[in-house]
């Protein structure tokens, strides 16, 4: 049997993220799609700190560090530079959370999405702004606990659809993807490399510390988020042909997949009942639009 | 050639001339025809550049930042509160050492909602590490843009342009535009020596601490100095190859001068024709243009301040709780020295409103009059 993976590492070891981070796997395992001939424009987040002080970087592809609402804007500045230079064989890669994604860089990215600038925006999503402590972001889902929604007040708004904001902008690529199935992660970069113009690539990666799970779970988690139809994997072509790669036939409960984590601790059964309520809706609005229904 | 220009098309002008590669910038009264004529000209293919129309000031500095990482020469023009927006990124052009250059048309801040013009919004982003010119015609902006990029591109920081809304961004003068080869001999290719490659890969603007911060700090002001003599060696070597020669500072009549005038931009040209006037009758008064107030010209400021009776700056911009900016400056740069004239502050013409040759005058008679300088003099406020 043949591995569908790219064996070269292009990430060396040396990296800061925390025990099991899902973030630190997913450079690991989109750097074995992208290849050496890469540049990353990386925003405030986990990522600023993951790859190490200065002078050391575990990339070993030129990273740039920009602001934290930046990280589109500076990749589109940088693909134009490497127009004019004659560079047309390097990928352009903004690589940001979800913080600098939903929330406070949406505004470049969705212009440069509307530009259909030729880069590859990549979220790893943790589901909250980690770097500073797990505080809410638009990406928190429905009922979870962060430091600025205390067990008291969880969230109580699920989190936002940024994959059809992106499809909205009839951007030519658009995939989401977790660690748990990393052939699919590698064919979707594969595929987003050869694509012109803007690709959008989402990637939930479990947060140990910010999740309150245990180090070990975080391919298991990433796996039951796809089993629960918690987080769909999917690929959409000019924001209009909508395609689900695994059609989850047999639901694990969504029970399974929030039991693992401590910032669902709090939820009385009523709760879990509705979380599984919203899950189901969602799926149904997945599956009209891959055609499925 | 010589061409009838605006000053926003100066600026134009400047930017094709030195062959900008990565133009990123977003609209606001009064800097539009400065991109407009550049979006012509590169669709016209005659500027081999890519324009990224961005969504937001923000946005275009930041792309600046990253094209100019990746080894492009970037530009953008804008204005007031386009660069407030900026201001975290003006920061981080500096931080990145950048060598990017930025048209700004001066414009009064909002609230009320105005567009004519003022200094603050240019000031306010002082001590960002951006250099910053202040040119008095069309020409000077066509010309500081060349010459803009050669220091910058040797010091690795970046450089403003600025003009008066309207008293330059929309004025037609007479302007000279060198031919191509002569601005290619005076001005390299920019090949900077650390940037964005995949065959040489480097993070850059990595986590950083008390260890190390402070000595990238201290670098930067170092840049900073050495580019005081990086301006004056190309502003005459521009003299060499284009007839008109560029320094810090600029004096007029100053020579036997006890009365001293200090002033930047446009009201430094309204200040000369005060000054011919008021030596016709008589009175020993001379000019002192600031043109460039960062890296500040202080040998240039002292020099020529030395002995004098009496000195004024005059300000379009306050400080809110200190006073003009210009005074506070040019004041503290004496405070150390042997021989310190009393300097006199005064505030005028905020928001756009006229300073005339008279207005000058008066106010050259005004501190005539008085014994003891005073931090703040207002010139013409109607309360
Ligand atoms: C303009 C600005 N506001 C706030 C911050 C502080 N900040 C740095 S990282 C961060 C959260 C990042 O969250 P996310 O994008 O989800 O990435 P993560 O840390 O979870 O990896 C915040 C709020 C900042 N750097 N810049
Ligand atoms: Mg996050």
């Amino acid at each position: 049997m043949r591995l569908p993976l790219p064996e070269r590492e292009v990430m060396t070891p040396g990296h800061l993220a925390c025990q099991g981070c899902g973030a630190a796997l997913t450079m690991r395992l989109a750097l074995k799609a992208l290849g050496p001939r890469t540049v990353l424009s990386i925003p405030a987040c986990c990522w600023s700190v993951i790859d190490g002080p200065f002078p050391h970087s575990t990339v070993n592809v030129p990273l740039f560090h920009t602001a934290f609402e930046t990280a589109a804007s500076t990749a589109s500045g940088i693909r134009a530079a490497f127009e004019i230079l004659g560079k047309e064989d390097v990928n352009v890669v903004a690589w940001a959370g979800d913080g600098g994604t939903y929330d406070i860089g949406i505004q470049a990215l969705s212009g440069a999405a509307e530009r259909n600038d030729n880069i590859i925006y990549i979220c790893y999503d943790n589901e909250a702004y980690m770097n500073t402590g797990i505080q809410r972001s638009a990406a928190t889902p429905l009922g979870a606990w962060t430091t600025t929604t205390p067990v008291k007040h969880p969230k109580s708004e699920p989190k936002k659809d940024m994959v059809s904001i992106l499809a909205a902008h009839r951007i030519p690529y658009i995939a989401t993807a977790t660690i748990a199935y990393p052939e699919d992660l590698v064919r979707k970069l594969e595929r987003a490399k050869e694509t012109k113009g803007t690709k959008f690539i989402l990637i939930l990666s479990p947060c140990p510390p910010g999740w309150k799970t245990r180090p070990e779970d975080t391919v298991k988690l990433s796996r039951l988020a796809v089993q629960s139809r918690v987080f769909p994997l999917l690929e959409i072509e000019n924001g209009e042909k909508w395609i689900l790669n695994m059609n989850i036939k047999k639901p694990v409960p969504v029970v399974e997949y929030l039991k693992l984590q401590g910032r669902f601790r709090h939820l009385k059964e009523e709760d879990i009942q509705r979380i599984q309520e919203y899950v189901d809706k969602e799926w149904e609005r997945i599956l009209k639009r891959c055609g499925l229904a | 050639m010589r061409k009838v220009l605006m000053g926003n098309h100066a600026l134009s002008y400047g930017a094709t001339l030195s062959r900008v590669q990565v133009i990123a910038a977003y609209p606001i009264t009064p800097q539009t025809q400065v991109v407009e004529l550049l979006s012509e000209i590169v669709a016209d293919g005659k500027l081999k550049a890519k324009f990224i129309r961005v969504e937001s000031e923000h946005s275009a500095m930041a792309a600046c930042i990253g094209a100019s990482a990746a080894g492009a020469r970037a530009f953008t023009a804008t204005s007031a509160q386009g660069l407030a927006l900026m201001h975290e990124m003006l920061h981080w052009a500096v931080g990145a050492r950048t060598p990017i250059v930025l048209g700004n048309i001066n414009r009064a801040m909002a609230p009320p909602w105005t567009i004519w013009t003022e200094q603050n919004d240019s000031l306010s982003q002082r001590d960002t590490g951006w250099m910053q010119v202040y040119c008095q015609n069309n020409q000077e902006v066509l010309d500081s843009v060349i010459q803009a990029y050669k220091v910058s591109e040797r010091v690795l920081l970046p450089t403003m342009i600025v003009l008066d809304a309207f008293v330059l961004s929309h004025t037609y003068e007479v302007v000279d535009i060198p031919e191509q080869e002569k601005v290619d001999e005076y001005l390299p290719p920019y090949n900077p020596p650390y940037k964005l490659d995949p065959d040489e890969p480097h993070a850059f603007g990595g986590l950083t601490g008390p260890d190390g911060y402070f000595e990238l700090r201290y670098i930067i002001e170092k840049a900073m100095e050495e580019s005081r003599e990086v301006w004056r060696e190309t502003g005459k070597e521009f003299g060499e190859v284009f007839g008109r020669e560029y320094g810090l500072t600029e004096e007029y009549k100053t020579g036997d001068a006890e009365f001293l005038i200090v002033a930047s931009a446009t009201i430094a040209s309204t200040a000369r024709v005060a000054v011919d006037v008021m030596r016709e009758k008589g009175k020993k008064v001379g000019l002192l243009r600031i043109r460039v107030i960062r890296p500040f010209p202080f040998d240039e400021v002292r020099e020529c301040l030395k002995g004098r009776k009496k000195v004024l700056v005059i300000d379009r911009n306050v400080s809110f709780g200190f006073g003009g900016i210009f005074y506070q400056e040019v004041k503290s740069a004496m405070y150390n020295e042997e021989h310190r004239p009393p300097i006199f502050g005064i505030i005028t013409g905020l928001g756009g409103r006229d300073v005339r040759v008279e207005d000058i005058m008066e106010m050259v008679e005004d501190v005539e009059r008085r014994e003891k300088p005073e931090d703040i003099i207002w010139k013409g406020v109607r309360v």
